[in-house]
């Protein structure tokens, strides 16, 4: 929708037209900022920040984001992310070695329709089935996929070992193997997507999806097309995922390896999207960052309290409990995530500021 | 008022053997506002549900616009123009009024989804349309002030009349109604009387409606049904079925 559309139809009264066109500025222009700086970030950190921190924190937004899509907009539950994302990064792998002449902006779309394309028919039963039995079937896809890429070695090329190497990245002549690339071809990939989606949610698909996930019955009565919505999300969650998928591969891991896009990856997927907030898109972020920072931090904290006085395992066993007990305290809390937290208590300082 | 918009012939329905509908048949005139009444289980639901596609009919037909059907699909039934709304709240909770509104259109979309991905093509147009007709309808319903309200923190007698806003933006030819005051005071009755009263008048649109208040239903209906445990006991204007001695004995003699 056009800016001067929006200020025709939303405004009622001239107030309403300036704090509208003020708050849509302010928007814009902090997400420029925050773009240039995320940007310019390479210029200060060090590998291991980019390595080990920022890119990993980015690829687990975009992941969070194509399922909170699926589950958090249109209401279907999936554990198939860990499968997807692995269709995703075998697919762009493929594509990367068998038609190297295409541009690696292509690969990455190609290699994420191509998971679109598996979503689709992964979406298939929940035409009929919901809840919990959707689940155990997206569950089923998850191990199907594990099983099909450790099975066939087409996938892999032949590989001998389970994992491959990631072939050399590159787009427009420059090389993006160095950690200051590949973040910022991380950054870049999850910048357009997350835009897409924004405005993908605000449009009448979005609409249907909400309306699906709020009640499926009244939905068809009205006539939305309850299936095809269905089918749409699970093809554009997959789309997202897997093109996450892929950038796991290359751009953090350097290989591709069937074992990290596992169940676990899956659950660590739909904690991120919980904890942040579902139907949120800023939800995706804090969740990725929760889920990525806080494990960081416990390891710090934990290493520097105890400093080798328990045995790492226990050390590393504790942290996953004290992770689970913060994930329950969360969502007793505040159910709807972290986005939520933060609006309100955004709303609360305006509120204090402006009296 | 001109011919039927709407024909059962023998419909019957029955759930695991207990007969709901028995061999129905009434018309509706188009551009009527007909009020099908009975007490509890006498099958009104499960009529609407039939004529919406909902539920299917066992035998018999019903006859919508001069198309013959006995299995329709709601999505279908929509298409064609058959307008509704629900007995318990059934609106998409987590959206705005507005969003409510604007999913009552959906099915007149003409955009895909690479269009909304990326605002090109038709999207924008549409856009702008769609929130035009949605913006005439709750100015219509007197929804304004709640335009960018989450619905589910209204009031239900606000939330009926969104229900009611979302299933009227289509555009039906064919409203049906299911209790919609059901569950509110007199004042909202007569505010719901009067919206229902003002679509009837100024957009046309011939509506079937379910209600238990007979001073509403009278004051509302031109066009009266009464059924009883399935069956059709009265047919007629409200004073004809007010005088019938089979309605009264079913229907308004016992003590309500």
């Amino acid at each position: 929708m056009s800016a001067i559309g929006t200020e025709t139809i939303e405004g009622f009264g001239p107030s309403g037209v300036t704090a509208q066109s003020t708050r849509d500025r302010l928007r814009a222009g902090s997400v420029g900022v925050l773009l240039a700086a995320l940007a310019s970030i390479p210029l200060v950190a060090n590998d291991y920040w980019l390595n080990a921190v920022l890119i990993p924190f980015l690829i687990m937004s975009l992941t969070a984001l194509g399922l909170n899509l699926l589950m958090g907009y249109a209401g279907q539950a999936s554990l198939g992310s860990g499968g997807f994302m692995s269709v995703g990064a075998y697919a762009t792998y493929n594509l990367l070695l068998r038609l190297p002449e295409l541009p690696l902006p292509v690969s990455l779309l190609l290699g994420g329709i191509i998971s679109g394309l598996v979503g689709v028919v992964a979406g298939l039963p929940s035409l009929r089935i919901k809840g919990f039995y959707l689940v155990a079937s997206t569950l089923a896809t998850q191990f199907l996929l594990e099983w099909l890429f450790n099975q066939y070695g087409w996938f892999s090329n032949y590989s001998t070992s389970s994992s491959i190497s990631a072939p050399r990245l590159a787009f427009l002549g420059h090389d993006l193997s160095s950690p200051a690339g590949r973040y910022l071809l991380t950054l870049a990939t999850v910048v357009v997507v997350t835009a897409v989606a924004a405005r993908l949610v605000r449009s009448q698909t979005g609409r249907t999806w909400m309306a699906i996930r709020d009640m499926d019955t009244a939905a068809s009565v009205i006539g939305i097309p309850v299936s095809a919505g269905k089918l749409k999300a699970f093809f554009v969650s997959s789309l997202v995922i897997g093109i996450a998928g892929a950038l796991w591969a290359f751009a953090y891991l350097g290989t591709v390896d069937a074992r990290s896009f596992n169940l676990d990856r899956s659950f660590q997927i739909m904690f991120a999207i919980i904890i942040g907030g579902m139907g949120s898109i800023r939800g995706n972020f804090l969740g990725a960052a929760f889920m990525i920072f806080l494990p960081i931090q416990l390891d710090h904290l934990g290493s520097g309290v105890f400093g080798g006085a328990v045995d790492p395992g226990q050390l590393e066993n504790f942290q996953k409990a004290l992770f689970g007990a913060l994930i329950v305290w969360f969502l007793i809390k505040e159910p709807r995530g972290l986005a939520a937290l933060l609006s309100r208590a955004w709303t609360q300082l305006v509120s204090r500021i402006n009296r | 008022m001109s011919g039927p918009i709407l024909q059962l012939r023998d419909v019957s329905l029955s759930f695991r053997g207990i007969k709901a509908l028995n061999a129905l048949s009434f018309e509706v005139a188009c551009g009527e506002i007909c009020a099908l009444i009975g007490p509890n289980g006498a099958g009104k639901s499960s009529l609407l549900n039939i004529i919406n596609g909902v539920y299917r009919a066992d035998s018999g037909s019903v006859t919508f616009n001069g198309e013959q059907f006995i299995r329709i699909r709601p999505a279908h039934a929509a298409h064609l123009g058959v307008g509704r709304t629900f007995q318990h709240n059934a609106l998409f909770r987590h959206l705005s009024v507005l969003d409510n509104v604007l999913a009552g259109l959906i099915r007149h979309s003409r955009t895909t989804l690479v269009e909304h991905a990326f605002g090109i093509g038709r999207d924008r147009r549409e856009t702008r349309e769609f929130n035009r007709w949605a913006d005439e309808i709750i100015g219509f319903l007197d929804l304004t002030g709640h335009r960018d309200t989450v619905v589910g923190t209204l009031p239900y007698g606000v939330q009926k009349r969104v229900d009611l806003a979302r299933a009227l933006v289509g555009r039906p030819s064919l409203l049906l109604l299911d209790e919609p005051m059901a569950g509110m005071n007199q004042d909202e009755k007569s505010e719901m009387s009067r919206l229902i009263l003002g679509t009837n008048a100024r957009l046309g649109t011939t509506i079937v409606l379910i209600e238990h208040d007979m001073s509403v239903v009278m004051g509302l209906s031109h066009h009266v049904v009464v059924l009883d445990y399935g069956r059709k006991v009265g047919d007629g204007s409200p004073e004809q079925v007010r005088k019938n001695p089979d309605v009264i004995a079913a229907y308004l003699g016992t003590a309500h």
